[in-house]
């Protein structure tokens, strides 16, 4: 996971959003447009620019008690819907790929 | 069983009450994550892809059924039913909520169990050779010497905050299910001339990024020093291992820049100005603490009762006899190993109902003890023999029978990107799906002893480096890729696996496996020649142009 402090010299290259984990039990979550996080993808604030994405992160990262980890991640936009853009990122948007009992 | 004195139990149960005031302040912004990440990395607690990851330790690898109970509960109770038992005898919690963690913790203190030192730049729980205390042949119990340096190791002022993580392993058998040379400190407890237990001590064995086969540092420390020469070992390392990058400050690396034969000197010197100092071991304290330990009141049992004989006309009771069920120090006893790798199973997965169900059967038939392998498999260590076929028909029916012990679908597996933050690319689906292609038991008999080892990462929490057939998760422009290694082996003989070619996309992995398996069938002279013999007879070539001949 890249560093918020890291990611101050990334230029995103598509649409983003700022992700992370929800501090009391770890849920992974977005932020939102309303300053707040929500546990659906869907609800997530989306940037197209570096100073935009920059500025999310900046304002994400600075509520510490509400999420941990805060960072960048790419997302596709298709027929409205905002999708996962890499496949770390589906899977902590969709869970496990995997059958947990024996099949 | 070691029995906890009141020491050890007030000193779990203030770790959990310091532990719950910490959380309480994170949780209120006291704390900032800065401040709390390493507190919660002392006590196991790790943030993953999608939660908290709880890491609890179970010491060389010893539960009871009272605490393997407890384990089920914390699973069903706090997180979603299950927990996955790892490469280093401990046990993790995949989905706990921070804000229930002090609780969780104070359940598990209730029976002894605590998960200090399970993250950090610390000593790691000390590990040691399941079969612990019931191998015939063995030396002596290992255990003895782990609860010592357990003891000596947690919470230790001057080792709290090392270069980086340390960790330790412990056998007394020839044969090496320890795997101690890829840790930090080896130890193999053998006895010198006189008779008296002294200790092989290697260093600087270990895995992911630089990976070393440990080296022999002392052929014989007696039992009385090795707290002392452990301690002049961990002096050196931390005042000269690098504490400016993560990737060269542990102790492997020191060692290899060194050379074993000056830092053998620099350790030598620093045990020298030690001298007899109070580290130096009374009997009266190795005694004290072999005391603790309880044995079974084992019973005078024939070599082969009836109950065995009669069973024995059952080809799906033999099968798994053969496979499973190792000999014992005590006659009409053995250990029973159960499998954690059912066809199709995440590897070293058990549900808080199985959990429970072993606990009673561990009640019923084997002294309410179990072990934890590093393989990520359990045992009961004392089974009578006269008990086997009971016991087998109630393993069968919670899926932990499957007779494929040290088999091709006996795969050691990371948690993987499906659950790792450092993870590049998924472990478990390709072990499932391995499994699934080797499903046939008759197949995977015909291969014989053959382990498959998958990291997801370099770190290699897998162990890919010494699996007879290693499978490293790497990402090549966004897409999951495997490298592939044969060769490598983590017992007595340890080495590295060689790299057999290019890595390969997801899609292709369990193709390459069955064409390197296939190819090994071709290859080996004779149906006993081990997969790691052959390779070792003919080295990666053959496998390389049989295997990439039509990629």
């Amino acid at each position: 996971m890249t560093s918020p402090l890291e990611q101050k010299k990334i230029r995103i290259t598509g649409p983003s959003v700022v992700t992370a984990n929800r501090t009391w039990d770890g849920a992974v979550v977005y932020r939102t447009a309303q300053q707040g996080w929500s546990t659906a993808l869907s609800d997530a604030a989306i940037v197209s620019t570096s100073d935009d994405a920059r500025a999310l992160l900046a304002e994400s990262a600075a509520d510490d008690v509400g999420a941990v980890g805060a960072y960048i991640a790419p997302v596709e936009l298709k027929g409205g819907v905002v999708k996962p853009g890499n496949l770390r990122e589906h899977i902590r948007s969709k869970g496990l790929t995997i059958d947990l009992l024996p099949a | 069983m070691y029995a906890y004195d009141e020491l050890d139990r007030t000193l779990i149960n203030e770790r959990v009450s310091e532990f719950r005031d910490q959380v309480k302040r994170r949780l209120s912004g006291e704390l900032t994550e800065d401040e709390f990440k390493m507190l919660r990395l002392q006590n196991g607690v790790y943030l993953q892809l999608h939660a908290y990851m709880f890491r609890v330790a179970i010491p060389y690898g010893t539960l009871s059924s009272k605490q393997l109970r407890r384990l089920a509960h914390i699973a069903r109770r706090y997180d979603r039913g299950y927990g996955h038992f790892t490469t280093r005898q401990n046990i993790q919690f995949n989905w706990i909520k921070l804000a229930e963690l002090p609780d969780a913790l104070a359940e598990l203190a209730e029976v002894g169990i605590h998960a200090m030192q399970t993250s950090g730049n610390n000593m790691r729980n000390v590990t040691s050779d399941q079969w612990a205390g019931v191998a015939p042949g063995e030396v002596e119990d290992p255990r003895i010497w782990s609860e010592i340096l357990r003891q000596h190791t947690t919470l230790h002022p001057e080792f709290s905050f090392l270069p980086r993580k340390f960790k330790i392993a412990i056998t007394a058998s020839e044969h090496d299910r320890a795997a101690i040379k890829i840790h930090d400190i080896g130890l193999r407890l053998h006895k010198n001339a006189d008779g008296e237990t002294s200790f092989e001590v290697l260093v600087g064995g270990g895995l992911g990024r630089t990976p070393f086969i440990a080296k022999t540092i002392k052929p014989f420390v007696h039992g009385r020093d090795i707290l002392n020469y452990v301690e002049a070992i961990l002096r050196v390392y931390n005042q000269y291992g690098r504490r400016d990058n993560i990737y060269k400050a542990r102790i492997k690396i020191l060692v290899h820049e060194l050379g074993i034969e000056k830092f053998a000197r620099e350790v030598d010197e620093e045990w020298r100005q030690m001298g007899h100092s109070a580290l130096t071991l009374d009997h009266s304290v190795i005694e004290e603490v072999r005391s603790r330990f309880s044995y079974p009141a084992y019973e005078k049992l024939p070599h082969m009762p009836d109950e065995l004989k009669q069973a024995a006309h059952d080809p799906l009771f033999e099968r798994w006899r053969k496979n499973s069920v190792a000999p014992h120090k005590v006659q009409g006893y053995s250990i029973v190993t159960l499998s954690l790798k059912p066809v199709g199973g995440p590897p070293g997965d058990a549900t808080a109902d199985q959990m429970d169900a072993i606990a009673d059967l561990a009640d019923k038939y084997s002294f309410g003890e179990i072990r934890v392998g590093h393989e990520q498999n359990l045992a009961l260590p004392h089974v009578a023999k006269r008990d086997l076929p009971q016991l087998w028909k109630a393993l069968d029916r919670l899926g932990l029978a499957t007779p494929n012990v040290n088999l091709v679908t006996d795969i050691i597996a990371c948690p993987g990107l499906d659950y790792c933050s450092l993870a590049n690319a998924r472990s478990i689906p390709i072990a499932q799906e391995l499994t699934r292609r080797f499903a046939n038991h008759d197949t995977a008999d015909m291969i014989g002893r053959l382990h498959i080892n998958i990291s997801g990462c370099i770190n290699a929490c897998g162990h890919h480096h010494v699996g007879h057939i290693g499978i490293l998760g790497v990402e090549k422009n966004g897409e999951e890729f495997y490298q592939i290694t044969i060769g490598g082996r983590a017992d007595e003989n340890a080495q590295m696996g060689a790299l057999i070619g290019p890595a390969v996309p997801y899609a292709e992995v369990a193709d390459v496996v069955e064409d390197i398996v296939e190819a090994y069938l071709a290859l080996r002279d004779r149906p006993e020649e081990l997969f790691v013999d052959t390779v070792k007879r003919l080295g990666v070539e053959p496998f390389k142009e049989r295997v990439y001949a039509t990629r």
